[in-house]
């Protein structure tokens, strides 16, 4: 096993070391059933498919996201233990990519864990599973997004806390990115160049295809792109921030 | 062996580390002193690869710890300030995990932390979690983690810091018996500790250098050097004796003891054999005689006084 997959485990277990992991998983069961069948009126809409429960990921994900990465670099910046951690032969790297992918596989996790939705939903109807299976991939590289954003945050600061609101500031700004609210704002003489590239930024511009079942490769590959990004500016953020 | 050339760190106006240079050779344990905000543990963080600095060099073995960090860094170990580790895991995993990054496995990834758990004696609390530990154990859990690969290279910044005197003098004994063949650098500033267990004493203040030397020849610094000491049984007069010896340069009482002096000498030169002459001729009524090796604490004093301008 090499250092990544070191550090992705020793992240990954110790998320379960302590009750947040549980925490998470519970709340953000709890939080998607609420949304799907109170708020998204599942059973009113009398159609097989899981639209209303994917359509709300982007605003659970807002704050429930930021809260796991809020301690991915804080912490250890806190305790002093990225001292430790950076000194060991491990390339910067294998710490930020194995961070990252513990916390998105916790994500990826809780996901998993809302399968009886889909039973629920096949249960009743005839859906289109591929659909479902391609929402369910979207939604999950969606979260990375929003925790490479938090990975970065969490690296700009010791405290979790801070981390954490300029987490779910930034989230914000990039989810409401593509709506029409948003669009509509911009004055005329703004060139449609311009609108049009602030929209493609947006998260919800993205993730509705994905939802309503349009797996365009472009969008995945637009939150790899964006996932990579925000690692990539956690690296220089790391590397200036370390001494203070 | 490290070699470390005219290295400097800026944090924007201020210079923490300025133009150090020195080298560390096998079997050298070395003292690394300085007063507080003196640029010890910036000059560690940068031997070990955590900070780059702002111009210099720093090789382990040839390898340069800017241009080949993983090479260097598999020949180190280091115990940063304040010992940090994973507080949610326990004793155990947390060594373990040290181990698989240090690229052991399976069997020899078991013996390894048992025998470090052995070297220093974490057993009783191997399977606690080490928040849940006292700070003499962090600071052990700390040590285990940086012997675990038995290094050539062993950097502990403050290792005794915290612990009692028997921990203390369980530390030292374990950095003695690590240090043949390897190079130890220790940062402190306790001194009782480089008389204890360095080889060899760098003063740093300031960020410069401004002693280095084996610990007597710093001791010899001292104006403490070859100084005697004598305590009495009744009043005497000690300096009227001693008035016109010329390698004699003045004589203290001390402030805490009554009829207790020292005899300081002329530029260190030893005095003992004159002074208990004269002692012997003038029957001094003495109870306790001895000659003192210098007092490092004064030099400490000394040199990072005048670096600071003389306070």
């Amino acid at each position: 096993m090499g250092n990544l997959g070191i550090i992705f485990k020793r992240e990954l277990v110790s998320y379960f070391a302590t009750p947040l992991a549980y925490v998470f998983i519970v709340i953000f069961l709890i939080s998607n059933g609420i949304f799907t069948f109170d708020l998204g009126g599942f059973y009113a809409r009398g159609q097989a498919d899981l639209l209303p429960f994917f359509s709300f990921h982007p605003w659970l994900y807002l704050f429930m996201v930021p809260a796991i990465a809020m301690t991915l670099w804080a912490d250890e910046r806190k305790t002093g233990t990225i001292e430790l951690l950076l000194t060991l032969p491990v390339t910067l790297g294998d710490a930020i990519l194995g961070k990252f992918l513990a916390a998105w596989a916790l994500t990826g996790l809780a996901l998993l864990l809302t399968f009886p939705i889909w039973i629920t939903v096949n249960y009743l109807g005839d859906p289109d599973n591929g659909v479902i299976f391609a929402a369910y991939l979207g939604s999950w590289f969606m979260a990375g997004g929003f925790l490479a954003i938090g990975a970065c945050m969490s690296a700009s600061t010791k405290n979790s806390v801070i981390a954490f609101i300029l987490t779910v500031s930034i989230c914000f700004l990039f989810v409401i990115m593509g709506s029409p609210i948003l669009l509509d704002a911009f004055p005329d003489w703004v060139p449609q160049g311009i609108v049009d590239a602030f929209s493609a930024m947006g998260f919800l511009t993205h993730f509705d295809s994905i939802a309503k079942g349009v797996l365009d490769i472009r969008d995945i590959l637009f939150f790899g792109v964006f996932i990579a990004a925000w690692l990539g500016a956690s690296a220089i953020v790391i590397e200036i921030r370390k001494a203070n | 062996m490290i070699e470390i050339h005219n290295l400097t760190k800026k944090f924007e106006q201020f210079t923490a580390v300025d133009n150090l240079s020195f080298t560390v050779k096998e079997g050298e344990v070395l003292g690394f002193l300085g007063p507080n905000g003196a640029g010890k543990s910036t000059t560690m963080k940068i031997i070990t690869g955590f900070l780059s600095p702002t111009e210099g060099t720093v090789t382990i073995d040839g390898h340069d710890i800017g241009k080949q960090p993983i090479a260097a860094k598999s020949l180190l170990g280091y115990l940063p300030e304040g010992a940090p580790s994973y507080g949610d895991m326990t004793t155990l995993e947390f060594l373990r995990f040290i181990a698989a990054v240090r690229g052991f496995s399976g069997a020899e990834l078991e013996q390894r932390v048992k025998r470090v758990v052995a070297q220093v004696e974490l057993q009783s609390v191997s399977q606690q979690t080490i928040d849940t530990l006292s700070k003499g154990f962090k600071r052990r859990v700390g040590l285990a983690q940086a012997i675990m690969h038995d290094p050539k290279v062993l950097i502990l910044d403050e290792p005794t810091d915290g612990l009692d005197p028997n921990q203390k003098h369980h530390v030292r004994q374990l950095i003695k018996n690590l240090a043949r063949d390897k190079i130890v650098i220790i940062s402190t500033h306790i001194l009782e500790e480089v008389t204890a267990v360095c080889t060899r004493a760098i003063i740093i203040s300031n960020g410069r250098i401004v002693a280095d030397g084996t610990p007597a020849e710093l001791e010899s610094r001292s104006r403490y050097h070859h100084a005697v000491s004598v305590r009495l049984n009744s009043q005497y007069d000690l300096a009227a004796d001693l008035s016109g010896v010329a390698s004699i340069a003045a004589v203290e009482k001390n402030p805490e003891e009554e009829l207790s002096y020292t005899i300081l000498a002329t530029d260190g030169a030893p005095i003992f054999s004159q002074v208990s002459e004269i002692a012997q001729a003038r029957h001094w009524p003495v109870t306790e005689f001895h000659v003192n090796r210098g007092q490092l604490e004064d030099v400490f004093r000394k040199v990072t006084q005048s670096a600071q301008g003389g306070v």
